[in-house]
């Protein structure tokens, strides 16, 4: 007897649990077993690179904030850069040294939120993902206190910051290095031995390293199948070059790598800010020169910064105007989510969920 | 003492002037009818248990709005379903997604029929209670099935279809688990698997049998991390996708009432059921009061499970039945055997056997299918692109 089997076409999202916003994956699955994947993507496209065009070159702070929202420093820093690359901005010691502080702590929010949504979609029910919140809350709550903002934070401006620090800043941050290298411990004791963690992401979605980079991945994604690249070494920008910290590197490449580089990149950005609290002093953080309408000069500019999912690129070209005439950026969420089908096609559907999670998008940044 | 025995006497006297089978049909009606409230209530409360419970394992708070702790939040929640728009969707067979709730429920609420909460207090005792409880536990696959496959949903078919290949495979090693209890206690009777029990709880003399029993069961009631067929980030809700209003209650009240029901069914078959503890047996407490406490641990250790642990691929399941439980399972049968053969009094000796080979089990198990084996490999920077160079 032979039993008749077809092929079944099932959308994932946009509307699913483990989508991460508004993404769909046209899925063709042959039982349990993927067949093949198509991504769709543009549920969350608001033109943000054409209304770039529109706006002045402080504006457009505003909204990168909106690309990748749970990262706001880091897109800020990447757009900041960019412009005072375009216009040749001085920046001051100090503002340079606040940044590195905020763009490390947004790198530890957006990495305890990967962590705890991929074991959210290994179906730990919540409770990986609650503990990655409360650390993530005390960094929000940092940003608060900094700027007022928690999610959408506009706190750096083409030649410095918004404002400088207040006291209470720094007494929260020393207790914050105080007690989050515990916490993380305490996250890889729940985890990091976990049998059944282990059976799921051990030798799942595995990347060579020609693969990862011909399709030119970056951050996590590229560091974990043991590439060593990381911009903040590679190309020095604000004052990582006058800091000692390690780039982390996996050895397999597989979703489980992509975890234990995340972890282990966040006691690194532990590291880089102690140190940066000992270096910095007191001095100006915003260069007074630069007038509130920036009139770039005819030219083009592009900044690449090591951004919690990836090079995070912005790509200026001005006609002399008060905003850009084009504005690019490269978006690493959108770029590492090219090996999605080479990493699961064969693999179950949990699988599928596992490798998508460990890619660690955010559908502002894909879409744009 | 109360139980339900001298309650059903007595309603037999109230009913006495009415024919005999008449009375029998009447009293039984009135006993099975309050056992379905008291657990349907039962299992709302624990809906509620289960959410603070789970909070509080993740630093949150919890239902706490409505009553003391939020305890009336199950009310709230019924309601707001009662009042909800009842959607069948157009493309699903009707008359079977109208049925799949209600045998759901009708299943897990008949196993209580047989299952003794206390000394003397069960709506019936048959001869052979155990049977009976595998057999009604497997209907619930089918429920599920039906549940899935008539909703027209791909989801839910996925779900249906998990729920088809699990719930079959951790049936055999469940059954195959309690033929060391069968053979001690020489009964299929649930009644007589507790008596059999007043000296050495079955957790104590076969803790092999105990785990793969529990282990089974729960991948039964498909929870963590065996919660295939549901899958929240996976297949959005499996089976139960399509269903909204007073059937997703219904759905969500049988599952609810199923971690209920696991536990109790352990109670009976391994703790010893309502026999008190040996060391405090001078405790004037009822037996059905051992039996509540007794389970009550083992739905609290159940929510352990469920707040912490992730949840395997099905494939990982399906292997895990076939690989780990149905050896453990057999070996467990073999063992017992064995030891009523030639060493049949000698308890002692006996727990002594069983509980090295358990402990011996679980480390190969652990070392030779585990992932210990894998070591973690050195990383080695790829020679393609390294800054350091």
């Amino acid at each position: 007897m032979s039993l008749n089997s077809e092929l079944v076409t099932i959308n994932f999202g946009p509307q699913h649990p483990s989508m991460h916003g508004v993404f769909r994956l046209r899925v063709t699955l042959d039982g349990e077993t993927i067949v093949d994947l198509e991504p769709v993507f543009g549920y969350l496209h608001r033109g943000t690179e054409k209304l770039a065009e529109e706006r002045t070159y402080v504006q457009i702070v505003t909204l990168t904030d909106r690309l990748d929202y749970v990262a706001s420093m880091s897109n800020n820093l990447a757009y900041v850069s960019a412009v005072e690359k375009l216009c040749n901005i001085e920046v001051p010691k100090r503002a340079s040294y606040i940044r590195v502080i905020v763009a490390e702590l947004q790198r530890i929010a957006s990495h305890l939120m990967a962590t705890g949504f991929l074991l959210n979609d290994l179906g730990a029910f919540g409770t990986p993902l609650m503990y990655c919140f409360r650390e993530r809350e005390k960094i929000l709550d940092l940003f608060e206190i900094l700027c007022g903002a928690r999610i959408t934070l506009s706190y750096m401006r083409p030649g410095g910051i918004f404002q400088d620090t207040p006291q209470e800043f720094w007494n929260n941050l020393e207790l914050f290095l105080e007690s989050m290298p515990n916490q993380i411990d305490e996250l890889e004791s729940l985890i990091t031995g976990n049998e059944i963690v282990l059976s799921r992401t051990r030798d799942v979605g595995i990347l060579t390293p020609e693969q990862v980079i011909d399709a030119s991945l970056s951050g996590p994604m590229l560091r974990a199948s043991s590439v060593k690249w990381d911009l903040r070494k590679a190309n020095p920008y604000e004052i990582y070059d006058e800091i000692d910290f390690d780039v982390p590197i996996g050895a397999t490449g597989d979703t489980f790598d992509r975890y234990l580089i995340r972890i282990k990149e966040m006691r690194e950005s532990l590291k880089i800010i102690t140190q940066c609290i000992n270096l910095i002093k007191p001095g100006p953080v915003r260069n007074e020169d630069v007038p509130l309408i920036i009139r770039a000069p005819e030219g083009e500019a592009y900044v690449g910064i090591e951004g919690p999912k990836g090079e995070l690129g912005f790509y200026l070209v001005s006609d002399g105007g008060i905003s850009p005439y084009r504005c690019k950026i490269r978006a690493p969420s959108f770029i590492n989510l090219t090996l999605l089908k080479e990493m699961t096609a064969g693999g179950k559907i949990g699988d599928l969920i596992v490798n998508f999670g460990s890619i660690d998008i955010v559908l502002g940044e894909v879409d744009r | 003492m109360i139980s339900f025995n001298t309650l059903n006497l007595f309603l037999v006297d109230l009913l006495s002037f009415l024919p005999d089978k008449l009375v029998f049909t009447i009293s039984g009606l009135i006993m099975s009818v309050a056992i379905c409230t008291f657990l349907i209530g039962l299992g709302s409360v624990y809906t509620w248990f289960e959410r603070r419970v789970i909070a509080r394992f993740q630093n949150r708070s919890g239902p706490n709005r409505w009553g003391p702790f939020g305890i009336l939040q199950p009310i709230a929640d019924a309601v707001k379903l009662l009042i909800k728009e009842d959607i069948i969707p157009a493309t699903a067979d009707k008359m079977v997604f109208i049925a799949a709730p209600i045998i759901f429920l009708c299943t897990t609420l008949l196993v209580y029929a047989f299952l003794p909460l206390g000394i003397d207090s069960q709506l019936g005792n048959i001869n052979v209670a155990l049977l009976f409880v595998l057999g009604i536990t497997s209907v619930n696959a089918l429920s599920v099935f039906m549940a899935g496959w008539a909703s027209r949903n791909k989801y839910a078919t996925l779900g249906a279809i998990r729920a088809v290949a699990m719930l079959i495979s951790y049936e055999v090693p469940m059954a195959i688990s309690l033929m060391g209890i069968v053979m001690v206690s020489q009964s299929l009777s649930l009644v007589g698997i507790v008596s059999a029990q007043s000296n050495i709880p079955f957790i104590i003399l076969q803790p092999l049998g105990a785990i793969t029993f529990m282990i089974a069961a729960i991948a039964e009631m498909s929870r963590a991390p065996f919660d295939m067929i549901e899958s929240e980030s996976e297949l959005i809700g499996g089976y139960i996708t399509e269903y909204a209003g007073m059937k997703f209650a219904v759905f969500q009240l049988s599952e609810f009432l199923a971690p209920i029901f696991t536990a109790s069914l352990f109670t009976v078959l391994f703790l010893g059921g309502s026999n008190p503890l040996k060391f405090l047996e001078f405790l004037p407490i009822p037996g059905i009061l051992w039996f509540a406490s007794k389970s009550f641990v083992i739905t609290a250790i159940l929510l352990w499970f469920r707040s912490t642990w992730p949840r395997l691929r099905i494939d990982q399941i399906m292997g895990f039945a076939w690989k780990v439980l149905m050896p453990a399972a057999i070996l467990n049968t073999l063992l017992v055997g064995l030891e009523l053969v030639f060493i049949r009094d000698n308890y002692i000796l006996q727990i002594i056997i069983n509980m090295l080979i358990f402990v011996v089990f679980i480390y190969l198990i652990a070392n030779i299918l585990g992932q210990k084996r894998l070591k973690l490999k050195e990383p080695v920077p790829s020679e393609l692109a390294n800054m350091d160079a």
